[in-house]
């Protein structure tokens, strides 16, 4: 349990997986992969694997919920039992409930509430493997899987953390740098509103280093932000493609 | 969450804060008058109630022994609850803690954690076997906005207020022995929480204020200047040089509220 490294960092300023302070893991999106939804995402970032989907505008349930000039979004996150190294327990955790209504404040921003009074949205979150940084990749997927069942929005969100490890301020903590490191700063984005819709921090900062972190995690959303733009178009490629083999055919 | 109060006193609000007014006469960045009173729950190891203008906080402190985690096997653990009593607003309902206290209890876990305040180490009776654990109950009483910094700050008070058994190690068995210590504080965190109500920030709110801001944002800080936690909340956003001139407000105001305290 206790094997901690000494270094996050080498002599060559190179992190535990190889990484350069500014660099991000690897990230794959992808759109529209459960049929029974009316939007849904997949996403991977590092060994992140995380499923997002979207039901409704529906029916609100429990009725006396429904508001009368808008919609309800309703957020759940949750951690498969097998998604860390200890067995996680099925039920909600008390992180799980908060970090719930965090990613649901960080979407509302997004939402064009006003649209589907009398309805509700539910947007499912299901971490199926966890390594740092889980709120933030549930975030694209949830924004993107919200996109894919055509909802209309603002923009969309997209979410990245940045921290300080050994002194350094660096992109995207992985498991390890979130635990051992000093300060996580996970934070959410509307990149063409330069609107922040989630900041939460926890460690140790000073004012100039909590600055830098922001302004590093920022350029990261903004990244994943193109590949986020890339996996909606795909997956309309690959439904014109599909069309036009069967129009050959 | 449903607003309580009119369509046209929001509208009010909102415009008055537009030109830099509040309805209790307040600065934007005025805080509002803080009592705060320790050890008022003898039963309690430790305890303190906090008003906040009309806003009310009691927490009170509790100690037990158990386990360590894994971990951690030479710290003490730290335990935050807390509940929306019924008897605090007409909005809160009996029954298990929602997502509201759950939120408010991790803000205040958070701020004390990662800060450093409890000199966990100093809470280690045998390593990884036996710690003690401290319970930090919050209990709020009225419920006029900013529940946040009050619980935060009912919490420290609570914490400075404990006191633990004294104790020794016969035969492997804990004993308690006659007379009380301190419970080791490190750190004072203060959180101090601003709500964004159209382009302004504003420090401390009322309950209606909160029911017009587009979204808050809580730090906590320490007496070195460094921020320890940071909870955006509400379903708005903000823009990153309202998050920056935000974190300067807040340790401005927690080294203020430090200063009065002499914390």
């Amino acid at each position: 349990m206790n094997d901690k490294p000494e270094k996050l960092i080498d002599k060559k300023g190179l992190r535990l997986d190889g990484r350069k302070p500014d660099e991000l893991r690897p990230v794959k999106l992808e759109v529209g992969i459960i049929s029974s939804a009316d939007g849904s995402a997949y996403v991977e970032h590092g060994k992140n694997k995380i499923l997002a989907a979207v039901y409704g505008p529906r029916e609100v349930h429990p009725k006396h919920l429904a508001l009368q000039d808008r919609t309800v979004l309703k957020c759940r996150y949750h951690m498969a039992p097998f998604s860390v190294q200890e067995r996680k327990s099925p039920a909600p955790s008390r992180r799980e409930i908060e970090l719930s209504k965090v990613i649901r404040d960080s979407l509302e921003p997004a939402i064009f509430m006003e649209y589907y009074p009398r309805t509700m949205i539910d947007v499912f979150i299901e971490v199926l493997q966890a390594d740092g940084g889980t709120r933030c990749a549930s975030i694209t997927a949830a924004a993107l899987a919200l996109a894919d069942s055509g909802i209309p929005m603002r923009d969309l969100v997209v979410a990245c953390a940045a921290g300080k490890v050994d002194d350094t301020i660096v992109l995207d903590l992985m498991d390890t740098e979130d635990k051992v490191g000093s300060a996580d700063v996970p934070v959410a984005l509307m990149p063409n509103l330069n609107a922040i819709t989630l900041l939460q921090m926890d460690g140790i900062l000073s004012l100039d280093e909590f600055e830098s972190a922001v302004n590093l995690a920022l350029e990261g959303c903004k990244q994943i932000y193109t590949m986020q733009k890339e996996a909606l178009k795909t997956k309309y490629v690959n439904i014109k493609e599909e069309n036009k083999e069967e129009a050959e055919e | 969450m449903v607003a309580v109060i009119t369509r046209v006193k929001q509208k009010q609000i909102a415009q008055m804060i537009a030109k830099e007014k509040r309805l209790d006469g307040r600065e934007l960045t005025d805080y509002r008058e803080t009592k705060i009173e320790q050890g008022i729950i003898e039963r309690a190891e430790g305890s303190a109630r906090v008003r906040l203008g009309k806003t009310e906080v009691v927490v009170g402190t509790k100690i037990e022994m158990g386990e360590p985690f894994p971990d951690t096997p030479n710290e003490g653990v730290l335990t935050v609850n807390a509940e929306l009593v019924p008897i605090a607003s007409p909005r809160f309902e009996p029954g298990p803690p929602d997502e509201n206290s759950i939120e408010l209890a991790r803000i205040v876990d958070r701020g004390i954690r990662e800060s450093k305040a409890i000199d966990t180490e100093k809470l280690c009776i045998e390593p990884g076997k036996k710690v003690f654990v401290i319970f930090v109950d919050v209990y709020v009483l009225n419920h006029d906005g900013n529940l946040i910094d009050a619980a935060a700050l009912a919490a420290m008070a609570a914490l400075l207020n404990t006191k633990m058994s004294k104790y020794e190690i016969e035969d492997g068995e804990v004993k308690i022995k006659p007379g009380y210590e301190q419970l080791p504080i490190k750190k004072h965190p203060i959180t101090v929480t601003l709500a964004k109500i159209g382009e302004k920030l504003v420090v401390d709110p009322v309950l209606e204020e909160e029911q017009v801001m587009d979204a808050r944002i809580s730090f906590a800080t320490d007496e070195d200047d460094n921020i320890c936690a940071i909870q955006k909340g509400g379903s708005g956003y903000f823009e990153p040089k309202e998050v920056f001139e935000a974190a300067k407000i807040a340790k401005q105001k927690a080294n203020e509220i430090r200063k009065k305290l002499n914390w």
